[in-house]
Formats: C-alpha cells, structure tokens, sequence
C-alpha cells in the first residue's frame, strides 16, 4: 500500500507496509552465485547429492538468489523426472477424534477446534470421492484417517476398500493410517496399497515441540516398515511451525536417510483452536526458496504441494512448479478447501506440464 | 434459513459477524449455531445440521 504522499513533484512515492519490516531483495553477489553453480555441478554433473553444510549455504542466500535457486530446482528435476506432473485425491476418511496431540493438526481431540468427529465414510461415499478423483485426472487417491494406528476394524475396512477403489476407478491407491505394526505393514501391502503415506512433519529435534503424544523415532519406524514390505513411502514435511532453518535442513537430511518415493510438502494453515492457531504463515517467498532447497536435497522424490499452498503461496503458486515441485493435491485436502481443480489443471496446462503418473514401481 | 449464527465459530451474528476463513467449509448452522458434521471430498463438501438437515457445496439440500 502507497505510504504518505510525496511533497515534491519531483520526489519518489515511497511503498510503504505495515507490520514488521520486510526483507528486500538485494543484488546477487558473485559468491551468491558461485555457491548456485557449484551446487549445480554436485547436482547435474558429478550427480552427488548435496551435502548438509552446503544446502545450509545455500538456505541463507539472500532473497535476491531465491529464483537462480528454484531455476536449478526446475532444472535438477527435469533432469531427473522429466516434466509430467502427478496429480493426486486425497480424502478424510475418518474425521477428527484424534487422541493424539499434534499441536498443528484441527482433527486431535485435545483440542477445542470447530471439527466435528464422523465415523468411517461408508462404502459409497468413499467410492463417490475417488471418482470425483478420477474425473480430474488424477493417477493416486488418498485415503486418509485420523488416528494413532488402525485398529483390526479399521484396517479390516481398509483392506476392504482398496481393491474395490482401484477397480471402480484404475487410481493407485494410497493410505494414511498413523503408526503402523509391523504385521498391519505386511497387510496394507498385500492387500494392494500402493503408497503409505506418514510424514515426519519436521525434524527430530524440534518434533517434540509439536507433538507430545508419540515420538518422532516411532514415525520413523513406520516409515521403515512401509518400505521394507515393499509400499512407497509418502512422508512429508509440514513447514513453517516455528521451526529453525537448521532444523528444516536437519529434516532434509533425515528424509533423504528413508528414502521416500514421495514427499509432500504442506505450509501451515493455522487452524483455530489449535495451540498453533495464532503462528503467521510462511511467506510466499520464503516457501519457494524451500522448496527448491527440498528438491535440491531430494532430487528423486515426487515433491508434492500439499496442503497450506494456497494461503502461503496465494499468486506465486505458478512459481513453485518451476521450483521443483512436480506432483500435486488437487481440490480440497482433509478438513479445507483447496482452490478450484480447474484453476491448478489450467495452471499445468499454461507451464506446458502434462499430467502424469509418477512411481518408483512404473 | 435464517442467517443468524458466524458458520466459522456459531456465535450469534451480533457477537461475531463472521470469521470463516474463505478456504474453510461452514462448521457451524448458520440457523441454530450448533456445530455441524461436515465431510469434505476433493471437489466438494457436505454439512449435517440434525435439526436444519444437509448443506452441500453446490447449494442448499435441506431434508
């Protein structure tokens, strides 16, 4: 918004904002851009990853590098996976009633949010969803419950659904269902779900902030099991908490450690009623330099937007799939609303980025 | 139906003249303020008042 009027003719209008003071974008330096190109070689020529000190350099490169950052994100990423873009469904299949206590998350029963708790969808309503899915085009459907773990009714549900939505509509179909055993692994995998998804939402030093009611190591074991019965593994990240950008990289390397097919990455929207109900969100500019910083950690993985995109990222949406993001939700995610499919299609549409399925098994 | 309670947080429209968020589903009756059971699906949504019946994204379904 214009600040106070000039009082010359030939003086400057001045742009002013309100609130704290804002970063500027200041002239790239030679050093800034040494740092890009040298990640760049690791990246596309010696094809090494990144190491954490140098994915630390380049976190705290000034805003003006932000788009020499995202340039070799969109590069590293055609390079690796090419330009298809993998769109995907997700549905809350169980609402709400969490007994766990994830301080972001409007679904914990710990918390007095306007979500209501519903049992499990029926049958039909499931179906009706994942068609909706298969109508937008979309390759994977995602059926989501809130919960600490399924227990034997739940996973018997589960089990039951899978094969009859992948037959009703030829989408693969993915599951998030908390902390798994190691025998309910076995199972989920046997009965045909494609990709499991479980994120670590943040690194392991900052994750008890968060959450209280289990530990990040027991995530991490279910992300090792999925894997080892031979699901991919979608674990994401949920940025903007209130956690450093040490620990942002801290969760990089962690994540690299398990090796996702898929990594989701959502912003916090900050729900009403939840202890982080009042956090600001991230800004639009510095959720782009995370998420090429994400690709560039993560050069294989499908790097989904997920959820929080639209409040933090508003106009520059277009900007994060030339920054590495190569696959995403579309529609509504679990308790809001997303934009408009059509809206994110014609995006695709306009960035000449076809729509795709993406997977490790393809 | 009388538009009478915030469908972001169910008070009465005197105390709260509206704080849903534009990407949230209504949570609230807008007629009796009760809180509402509301499914969400990839292209729409759906909210049960027990008293005031079903809202659906594309438009009033009141049963």
């Amino acid at each position: 918004m214009h600040g106070e009027a000039p009082t010359g003719a030939t003086r400057a209008v001045r742009l002013t904002t309100k609130g704290p003071a804002r970063r500027e974008h200041a002239p790239v330096r030679r050093e800034d851009r040494a740092l890009v190109e040298a990640a760049a070689g690791a990246l596309l020529d010696e094809g090494r990853p990144l190491s954490g000190d140098e994915l630390t350099a380049l976190a705290a490169l000034p805003d003006g590098a932000v788009v020499a950052l995202a340039a070799l994100a969109h590069e590293v990423r055609l390079d690796r996976l090419g330009p298809a873009v993998e769109v995907e469904g997700i549905l809350s299949a169980k609402t709400g009633g969490c007994p766990e206590d994830c301080h972001f998350c409007a679904q914990s029963s710990r918390f007095a949010t306007p979500v209501k708790a519903t049992p499990f969808l029926d049958t039909e309503a499931v179906l009706s969803a994942a068609r909706e899915t298969a109508a937008l085009g979309a390759s994977e459907f995602c059926l989501v419950l809130a919960v600490r773990g399924p227990d034997e009714r739940i996973l018997g549900r589960l089990l039951e659904l899978v094969p009859i939505v992948r037959q009703a509509t030829g989408l693969n179909v993915a599951v998030s269902a908390g902390i798994l055993t190691d025998d309910q692994a076995r199972r989920l995998a046997e009965g045909g779900v494609h990709r499991y998804n479980h994120n670590l939402e943040t690194a392991r030093s900052f994750f008890p902030e968060v959450v209280t009611t289990h530990t990040w190591e027991e995530r991490a074991e279910t992300c090792r099991l999925v894997r080892r019965h031979g699901m991919e593994l979608c674990c994401g990240a949920l940025l903007g908490m209130g956690e450093s950008a040490a620990q942002r990289i801290e969760l990089l390397l962690e994540l690299r450690e398990l090796d996702p097919t898929e990594v989701p990455v959502n912003f916090l929207n900050p729900r009403p009623g939840t202890p982080l109900g009042d956090r600001p969100v991230v800004s639009a500019w510095e959720a782009l330099r995370w998420i090429a910083l994400f690709r560039l950690a993560l050069p294989d993985v499908i790097l989904r937007y997920a959820g929080g995109r639209e409040v933090t990222l508003r106009d520059l949406q277009a900007m994060g799939m030339t920054a590495g993001i190569n696959a995403l939700i579309v529609g509504n995610y679990l308790t809001t609303l997303g934009r408009a499919p059509a809206q994110d299609l014609e995006m695709l549409e306009d960035l000449h980025m076809p729509v795709g399925a993406l997977s490790s098994a393809f | 139906m009388e538009a009478g309670h915030c469908r972001g947080c169910g008070r009465r429209l005197t105390e709260c003249p509206g704080c849903a968020r534009p990407l949230d589903p209504p949570r609230y009756c807008q007629a009796c303020g009760q809180r509402l059971t509301v499914a969400v699906t990839p292209t729409g949504w759906t909210a049960r008042c027990r008293q005031h019946g079903v809202e659906r994204s594309d438009g009033p379904d009141d049963r």
